[in-house]
């Protein structure tokens, strides 16, 4: 968009430049759940660290007597969305910020969604098959 | 990508040192950014020498001193001499002021280094094009809009009300804040900057206005307002002491008040 519409190519008024397609009316909910995942995962950080300090030294069978419980398993779930969540809009942000270029910029944010949802689901697999022996 | 790195022909090359004025007995080192469009040359930095019992004791005295007495090529803005008008915005020390309220005894370590206000086209020496940052503030709309009557005499605002804009009202758009941002360095083309935005929160924040709704829709937007990555760079930089981080952490909160 900036070089396609860049003051010297372009004749465009510069107000006309500066309004280009108008506020895409959102952006506000990505603010809000990255201080909400913020919150969430300042309050789950003490916890997280409490069971994984608990399951140290343990064999396989420990673990999984630990992450068997309910409360256990559903704080590190919890933590595990909380953080991927959060990773993304980061890092969508990092991207916005420094591609500018359009298509990178698709594929890059694409790339970013599939990975944060795959580490997410990745993730709780492994607590769920931990915990329930699935 | 973002370009990291000065274009070509933006490269500074090594400047002239102009002659120590005769007779002076206390010196000051002054140097100065150049580029002239007509010359095809890279810019340059030239050095000066200015006779501070001869000229007044700020940067903006300096760089007349300099005009004046030396090289009347050198150009940059001014006008009111006082922080007023925002015409004299520039780099000085490393950081984005006004010439002519920054003194340069204040400027410690040898030379008072000054360059134009940073990430902006140049149009001649110290001169930058501000055209898309006075058409950010445009895009705000910075009036008041309203649709009830208009009233016989004045539209009326409470004490309290106006206290609001206190913090806001006194920004001179000198560009010294949003010069000074790294985020309006990479996207300048879509985020608003600190001081269009700032501007935008004082019209939000009037009492009187009746298009409260319509600005924030114009500002919800990833890159408009939400570029804005509280550097507080803006805070450093202005001037006259406001602080554009705070007023876009207002606009964010509204934004999030009315969705919540």
């Amino acid at each position: 968009m900036s070089t396609a519409d860049s003051p010297k190519r372009s004749m465009r008024t510069p107000l006309g430049r500066v309004r280009n397609l108008g506020a895409a009316h959102s952006g506000t909910s990505d603010f809000w759940r990255q201080r909400l995942t913020a919150v969430a995962m300042t309050l789950l950080m003490i916890p997280v660290l409490v069971i994984i300090m608990m399951t140290l030294g343990r064999n396989q069978a420990g673990a999984k007597q630990i992450l068997g419980s309910l409360p256990i398993a559903v704080i590190m779930m919890l933590f595990i969305v909380a953080s991927a969540w959060h990773m993304k809009i980061g890092m969508q942000v990092v991207i916005e910020d420094y591609v500018h270029n359009e298509k990178l910029k698709l594929t890059a944010i694409m790339l970013n969604n599939f990975f944060s949802i795959a580490v997410a689901l990745a993730s709780i697999y492994a607590i769920l098959q931990l915990s329930s022996g699935v | 990508m973002v370009e990291f790195a000065l274009p070509k022909n933006s490269k500074i090359t090594g400047g002239k040192t102009w002659p120590k004025p005769a007779g002076a007995t206390e010196l000051r080192e002054f140097k100065v950014y150049r580029w002239n469009p007509d010359d095809g040359k890279n810019p340059s930095v030239d050095t000066y020498y200015v006779d501070t019992h001869d000229c007044g004791p700020m940067v903006l005295d300096g760089l007349i001193w300099i005009k004046n007495h030396i090289d009347p090529s050198l150009t940059f803005r001014r006008s009111c001499r006082e922080g007023v008008c925002g015409s004299c915005a520039m780099n000085i020390d490393g950081q984005n002021t006004l010439a002519c309220t920054r003194s340069m005894h204040d400027v410690k370590d040898g030379a008072v280094k000054i360059n134009p206000l940073p990430h902006q086209p140049v149009v001649k020496d110290l001169v930058p094009d501000l055209t898309n940052f006075y058409a950010q503030y445009a895009s705000v709309e910075p009036w008041l809009k309203t649709t009830s009557p208009t009233p016989q005499k004045e539209w009326r605002q409470s004490h309290e009300d106006r206290e609001k804009l206190d913090g806001l009202y006194e920004c001179i758009l000198c560009a010294c804040c949003s010069t000074s941002c790294p985020s309006y360095w990479w996207n300048s083309d879509r985020y608003l900057g600190p001081a269009a935005l700032l501007q935008a929160n004082r019209w939000v924040s009037d009492s009187r206005d009746e298009a409260t709704g319509e600005r924030l829709d114009n500002l919800e937007d990833p890159f408009r307002l939400y570029r804005c990555h509280t550097i507080m760079n803006c805070a450093k930089a202005c001037p006259k002491g406001l602080n554009p981080a705070e007023a876009i952490a207002e606009l964010k909160l509204k934004m999030v008040e009315r969705q919540i």
